[in-house]
């Protein structure tokens, strides 16, 4: 049996608050989030960096985070699904998301939600054809991706009106 | 009529959860003193397992170690027999057939462990295809390599020949799919003397579960508990195959003394559970001079794979949907499941259909073009009307007006106009892009075919609180389809509450009656008018009692709730189904009233072909059905969306490959299936004719979308490129080589 790398102390800022952990280098920094920081809302879809379930924001950037080594985390301001909603207050995104049908069996919906907002931040009013590439990496099997692109086009909505 | 909730797109019930990343799927659970579980599967397809070696540097001594040795009971999942074993013994059947379970409780230790052992397999011969299945190369199940077969008769097909004016004969063939929900199968058991065996796992059909563990370990119903964990999408994929996760997780759990999960990864999930069962079907058609179908011929065959598991009932389905919504006044249907040596077929939405189907639609275009009529006027002159009689024996007694769908269809694709343009401009013979529109028209019963429901039985409890609120307890499942709001808005609008104060239970064998299974487009039609019913017998009791009057507010029923449980210690009601009368079902010849409704439909396909590479865009999509009344708008669309967007896939993109009945693409890096940019605009419409049996007039919706899709945009291929498409996914590289052939 090869031995393993020790493990590191990693230190980042985590839905708005400093966090550190420790973790094998290379560590799948999905492993990390579910199972050491028991925020399972993250969720593994292939593994493989295909589905887009397991979407978080490092610095910003929507990644994969099956396919991040948790030393990559050193110093990174990450944002997961938990840290979307303000308390009990809903994102105007999330509120879409259920009053628009966005959601059926919600194993993509976290990492749908991430890329979303990710999309939003680069595009606050994006069209038809920014919506299906701002979404592209996140796979749905249920709703034929048609209620998620309301959903967003009615958070975009909300935001507009300030409703 | 006037509702309160029904037919509002009230929100998802457990929608908050889910947006919120606090729903609790099954990975997400955890117990302590937890082991991981793996399954070591069969390195071949087919023989005679000659020894397991436990190799490499493994501190085996700590691993938990489980063969068919340690089933307590009967080595099967039970199912519709028992000819699947939980665990393989002495023989292999097909590739990545389980055959030793591992656990420890460290899982990269264990992943290494699963590769160190090794299993030495003295091969036999095996059968990969339906033709080599048909043909008895070997002799792998059964007599005759035969699961079952059925033959429907209507009137006298041999009769037609001499007086048809064109006989047409075609051969169609659908490939294997994958039903890729998001959330890969798992589950985790626990054993303990005290309580028996529990799991917890993602899945479809508690009690499909229960009975198999029941037979697997020699208990009683009250010593094994199943209980539903949020499911991330089930399309049939979580209707038999979690029985085996979960008969695999108990034993090692038995054997550990330790709470085991076991989780599949997505290639092991893949590569080892079920798929659409594979399909051939052989249409020969005689038609008149007016293009009046005189008789249908039908030989329908599935692939079942290396066990029975459900290959009957999807035969069954796939064969009295083989002849469509069509008066034909000769019919003979003959099909048959075979046995093949690779992973068993299993349920996927839709359930035969979407084979049999495909065949049909594809088929009735090239009947037109013989004809010489156009393929929307040979559907009209043999849609089946209202008194008329299904291929199976069926008068259909509901209203049926398939020429207004098909109308509506039409109306809103344009397709009369693009049909011309795109015909015009497709002659340019230099141009790169090629443009097609075609349709199909179908139908799809909801609920268990023949006598299925009677035999089920599905039962309902509710139970009112002391502070109002009404507990629905039922064995279905929500797995985002949306039974847990359909069910709410159901007792909502019989009890006149708003939905906030229906709660729905978690699926627990433990706590909830069998309402059985959540498949075959039975929840809200079927279910859900037990549901329906059980909140009217709750009203009336309350009623009946003087504590509730009429005209009362939310605020009055939960007084009266309050003040009947005070005097009664508690308020139930109970329902079990019964089967309508006049609905009669012959098992021997197969003929009668396959299904207490059916949903109709016409879905138009807009595609475009680039010729030079082949390519296939659906361009626009109009889907338009009659559902009976529809609960909640949005959850129906919603349905229908993502049917059709996973029937593109089966059409377009969802290629099984195949190397000795083993699924060698099993990733979703080259198992490709439609994503945000590859989907057109999915365009939804509901004509409403409310069903007299159904809840609030709803019928069965699930599986409809998968029915239609596929011929739609075959036949739109076929208008575009000239191309007589015959077989699916109709991928870039099987397209090429037909364009090449057709303008050699």
């Amino acid at each position: 049996m090869p031995e393993r790398a020790r493990k590191i102390r990693v230190s980042c800022v985590l839905n708005g608050s400093a966090s550190s952990f420790e973790a094998h280098p290379m560590a799948r920094l999905l492993d990390v989030l579910r199972e050491d920081l028991k925020l399972t809302g993250t969720k593994e879809g292939c593994g493989e960096g295909e589905c887009g379930a397991c979407s978080i924001e490092m610095d910003g950037v929507l990644v994969n985070s099956c396919l991040v080594p948790a030393l990559q985390a050193q110093g990174a301001k990450i944002r997961t699904i938990e840290g979307v909603a303000i308390g009990e207050s809903l994102h105007a995104v999330q509120q879409a998301f259920i009053a628009h049908g966005g959601a059926q069996c919600g194993i993509c919906t976290p990492g749908m939600i991430l890329a979303a907002l990710n999309l939003l931040a680069r595009h606050p009013e994006p069209d038809d054809a920014q919506i299906r590439e701002g979404l592209s990496g996140n796979l749905c099997r249920c709703t034929g991706y048609m209620k998620i692109f309301e959903s967003v086009v009615a958070a975009v909505r909300r935001a507009e009106t300030g409703a | 009529m006037e509702t309160r909730v029904i037919g509002k797109s009230v929100p998802r019930k457990e929608g908050r959860e889910k947006v919120t990343g606090r729903a609790r799927y099954v990975d997400d659970l955890s117990f302590p003193g937890m082991l991981h579980g793996v399954t070591v599967r069969s390195p071949a397809a087919r023989g005679r397992i000659r020894a397991v070696h436990f190799e490499g540097d493994i501190p085996w001594h700590e691993f938990t170690v489980v063969t068919a040795k340690d089933i307590p009971g009967k080595n099967c999942i039970a199912l519709l027999i028992e000819d699947q074993p939980c665990l393989a013994a002495e023989f292999v059947s097909h590739p990545e057939e389980a055959v030793v379970l591992l656990a420890h409780h460290d899982k990269y230790l264990l992943e290494e462990a699963r590769r160190s052992v090794r299993i030495e397999i003295e091969p036999l011969p095996g059968l990969f295809s339906i033709e080599d299945s048909l043909a008895q190369k070997e002799i792998i199940w059964g007599q005759d390599n035969i699961f079952k077969s059925f033959y429907v008769e209507k009137g006298d097909v041999d009769s037609a020949w001499a007086r048809a004016e064109f006989v047409v004969e075609g051969t169609y063939e659908t490939g294997a799919q994958e039903q890729l929900y998001i959330e890969p199968q798992g589950m985790i058991a626990q054993v303990n003397g005290a309580e028996g065996v529990t799991v917890w796992g993602s899945l479809q059909c508690p009690h499909y579960v229960h009975k198999a563990l029941m037979i697997l370990f020699g208990l009683p119903r009250e010593r094994i508990r199943v209980v539903q964990a949020e499911t991330g999408g089930g399309f049939g994929g979580k209707e038999e195959y979690p029985s085996m996760i979960a008969a695999h997780a108990a034993l090692l759990a038995r054997k550990s003394g330790r709470p085991v999960k076991i989780i599949y990864d997505r290639a092991e999930d893949m590569v080892a559970t079920t798929k659409r069962h594979p399909s051939r079907t052989r249409h020969v058609t005689a038609v008149s001079r007016d293009g009046k179908l005189l008789a249908m011929d039908i030989d329908f065959t599935v692939d079942g794979g290396a066990y029975e598991t459900l290959s009957p009932v999807v035969l069954s389905r796939g064969t009295i949907h083989a002849a469509g919504p069509y008066a034909c006044a000769n019919v003979r249907i003959r099909s048959r499941a075979v046995a093949t040596n690779a992973p068993p077929h299993g349920a996927f939405r839709g359930f035969g259909a979407p084979q049999s189907v495909f065949a049909l639609e594809r088929h009735l275009d090239r009947v037109a073009e013989a004809v010489g009529i156009a393929p929307e006027e040979l559907r009209r002159r043999n849609f089946i009307r209202e008194g008329q009689t299904l291929a199976v024996g069926q008068v259909v007694k509901e209203k049926v007006d398939m020429n207004a769908l098909l109308g509506r269809a039409f109306e809103l694709s344009g397709y009369h106009a693009k049909r011309k343009q795109f015909a015009a401009e497709n002659s340019d013979a230099r141009g790169a892009i090629k443009k097609g529109i075609g349709f199909a028209s179908f139908l799809h019963g909801a609920g268990f075919t023949g006598s299925g429901e009677e035999y089920l039985a599905s039962e309902v409890a509710m139970e009112a609180m002391a502070d109002g609120s009404v507990h629905i307890l039922a064995g279905s499942t929500e797995m985002g389809q949306g039974t847990n709001t359909i069910f709410a808005q159901i007792a909502a609008e019989a009890l006149r509450l708003d939905c906030e104060q229906i709660r729905i239970v978690q699926p627990d064998t433990a706590h909830v009656p069998n309402s059985g299974p959540t498949v075959a487009s039975r929840t809200a039609m079927i279910v859900g008018k037990l549901v329906e019913t059980a909140a009217t017998k709750l009203l009336k009791t309350l009623r009946d009692s003087g504590f509730l009057r009429e005209g009362y507010s939310a605020e009055d029923f939960s007084r009266a709730c309050g003040e009947y449980i005070t005097a009664h210690r508690e308020l139930k009601s109970f329902v079990k189904y019964e089967h309508p009368r006049d609905l009669h079902w012959d098992d021997q010849k197969y003929s009668g009233d396959a299904y207490g409704a059916y949903a109709w439909a016409v879905y138009v396909a807009e595609v475009s072909v680039d010729m030079r590479t082949a390519e296939v865009r659906v361009n626009d999509f109009v889907a338009v059905q009659e559902v009976g009344r529809v609960i909640n708008p949005v959850l129906a669309a919603g349905q229908i969306e993502g049917g059709v967007a996973q029937g593109i896939g089966f059409a377009l993109y969802e290629n099984v490959v195949w190397q000795e009945g083993r699924m060698v693409n099993a990733q979703m890096t080259n198992y490709v299936m439609p994503t945000s940019v590859d989907l057109p605009a999915i365009r939804v419409c509901f004509e409403e004719i409310p069903y007299g049996r159904g809840p609030a007039g709803a019928k069965g919706i699930g599986e409809l979308p998968l029915d239609g899709t596929a011929p739609a945009i075959a036949n739109a291929i076929a208008h575009a490129t000239g191309v007589d498409v015959r077989a699916i996914p109709v991928t870039a590289e099987t397209l090429l080589e037909m364009l090449e052939a057709v303008h050699a």
